[in-house]
């Protein structure tokens, strides 16, 4: 190796390092956080200082906060349920079928993804008024409906249509009617792809906030996030950096661990959908 | 012998015809749920919120029904004073909705054009062979794992004046002189959304171009290399027009996403003037103010520049969104 590699090298893996430090820190950081209280918080240090867990019993000690984890699971899991019933049909019918304004179809659908969500906000409230569903979790399920259901007709249609077209052509040839193929032949090998797209979509309505933050007014049906975002204190000035680090802890470490478990399929997921979660 | 293969054929086709139809019947009711469900929760709200906006609709009228057409009155309207001076009101006459817009467009394009980039380096890093490739591949995903409102709270202790560890670094490097309020001051107010935004959305992209940058052939690199041609001159002739499609997809999502911004800055910076987009204005207006007719027509030109957006990217891009015809 010459002296110009070896520099080159070395400069490769400093970035690489630096990569990564940037991408950790901050989480580390909220941990070593959490688990300091008085005068420790409030000092600058980059090693633990003390295994302190009174922030976590502060936080867990909390009727509210458990609550609005409970609404979390609940709103997102009903979600994704919801979601992945009416796409397995509808992107079966995208995907394998050719029918006239397809492409439109598909757009239009990726469009719904995409746009703000805040245009259909007033509109949004005056119907989940009229139905009565305002302050219930049910609010929310039917708002999230928005985002993850073109979210996952998209990634379910992209996965299906590249499946090869001889399973199909084999279940035609024996007479097998459309609800058949879906539930006999597509479904079993679309698993994997249904995973994904579930977990991406759980991910995307657990830190959904804007919809959370407008259809929900009491402590007890809230949510996770606008549980974080409104943790305050005695007073209104001193905000509780102790226990809103250890409550962000809590709630980032399953997301992080599943993360990390399933990343190929993420990955290959995201790269599917194209879409933010 | 000719006409019994044309009967056969003849055959054959109709069983085919009947068959298409079917599965397009079939088709339409696998669709009609989804559809149904999107049209009551997206197209439905959508239709009744730019309806909103031609009313004076407020938090008293609102479920009453006794909202009262205004026309464009909530957009633009004027009323010519005694001594003739012309009085301009509405949103579009409205400095603050402005402010707004102004603080859209440059949170939007300083951060996709700073994660393009960002993401591109990353990209090209993660798609080098080295080990713990893994490792780092894993360690970029958890800012993307961890919530928004979660990351802004992290960031909002970590930017923190008093204490903040940000301050604490800046200092001892000798970089500031006094700690920074980083996200009360209107001037840092956007810087620290920017790098709060940056921090968790670079993950992203950089994945999403090392999907593209793997559909690159291996074996064009070594003709290269053999060839004798720079890196920099591959890369600049090679990799990134391969990459072209990848990249512009992944830009326009960004752009689309970075547009509607509410939760950071609603939570890292609140009631910043430096900050607030039109996501966040229109959200004042119709939650906090009760003034549906306001909030409307703020949302629903945030809703016009957006399509009027996509329409231009696509129709000048030639982007292939739908992947239908590859």
């Amino acid at each position: 190796m010459t002296a110009s590699s070896i520099f080159w090298n070395v400069m490769f893996y400093i970035g690489v390092a630096l990569v990564v430090l940037i991408a950790v820190f901050p989480f580390y950081y909220a941990v070593l956080s959490s688990f300091e209280t008085g005068t420790d918080l409030f000092r600058v240090n980059y090693l633990p200082q003390s295994w302190d867990f009174s922030n976590y019993e502060t936080v867990l000690g909390r009727a509210s906060f458990l609550r609005s984890v409970l609404n979390s699971v609940f709103v997102a899991t009903v979600t994704v349920l919801a979601a992945l019933l009416l796409a397995v049909t509808a992107s079966y019918a995208l995907a394998r079928v050719r029918f006239r304004g397809r492409g439109l179809l598909l757009l239009t659908i990726l469009a719904v993804s995409m746009f703000p969500q805040i245009a259909v906000l007033s509109g949004l409230y005056e119907l989940i008024n009229w139905l009565g569903l305002y302050n219930t979790p049910w609010a929310l399920i039917i708002s999230y409906t928005i985002f993850t259901l073109p979210f996952t007709v998209w990634v379910l249609t992209t996965f299906m249509r590249d499946l090869p077209v001889e399973i199909e052509e084999a279940a035609i040839v024996d007479g097998a009617s459309p609800w058949v193929i879906i539930t006999k032949v597509f479904l079993p090998l679309l698993w994997p792809a249904m995973v994904t797209t579930g977990l991406l979509a759980f991910i995307g309505a657990w830190n959904e906030f804007l919809f959370a933050l407008t259809f929900t007014i009491d402590e007890t049906q809230r949510t996770v996030p606008v549980a974080i975002a409104n943790f305050s204190g005695a007073s209104v000035q001193e905000i509780p950096w102790g226990p809103i680090m250890a409550a962000s802890v809590v709630v980032t470490v399953p997301l992080i661990i599943l993360v990390l478990v399933f990343q190929r399929k993420i990955v290959a997921g995201l790269t599917a959908g194209g879409v933010k979660g | 012998m000719t006409t019994t293969i044309t009967a056969a054929t003849e055959r054959a086709m109709a069983r085919e015809t009947g068959l298409q139809q079917q599965r397009v019947r079939a088709a339409f009711w696998f669709l009609a749920p989804m559809l149904l469900m999107l049209f009551f929760v997206a197209a439905w709200p959508l239709f009744r919120s730019i309806m909103f906006s031609f009313t004076d609709a407020d938090a008293n009228n609102i479920f009453s029904g006794g909202a009262e057409w205004v026309g464009f009155e909530n957009y633009l309207t004027w009323r010519v004073r005694e001594n003739g001076d012309i009085r301009w009101r509405g949103v579009l006459a409205d400095p603050d909705w402005w402010n707004a817009v102004w603080n859209t467009v440059r949170f939007a394009i300083i951060s996709v054009g700073l994660e393009t980039v960002l993401g591109l380096l990353v990209a090209l890093m993660l798609n080098a062979e080295f080990k713990g490739r893994g490792l780092v591949r894993a360690a970029i995903l958890i800012p993307w794992a961890i919530p928004t409102i979660v990351s802004a709270r992290m960031w909002g202790w970590m930017l923190n004046d008093q204490y903040g560890i940000i301050n604490s670094m800046l200092l001892s490097v000798g970089l500031i002189d006094s700690p920074i309020a980083w996200t009360a001051r209107p001037d840092t107010a956007m810087i620290a959304v920017l790098i709060v935004d940056i921090w968790k959305t670079t993950p992203f992209m950089a994945l999403l171009m090392l999907a593209g940058l793997q559909m690159i052939p291996r074996d064009m690199y070594e003709s290269a290399k053999i060839d004798g041609i720079h890196p920099v001159k591959v890369f600049f002739r090679v990799t990134l027009p391969l990459l072209k499609p990848a990249l512009m997809v992944a830009v326009i999502f960004r752009l689309l996403d970075a547009l509607r911004i509410f939760d950071l800055i609603w939570v890292l910076t609140p009631r910043s003037e430096g900050t607030v987009t039109m996501s966040v204005i229109s959200f004042q207006n119709i939650r906090e103010f009760g003034d549906y007719a306001e909030g409307s027509a703020q949302s629903s030109l945030l809703f016009l520049i957006i399509l009027i957006f996509v329409g231009l990217y696509i129709w000048l891009g030639r982007v292939d969104l739908t992947g239908e015809r590859s």
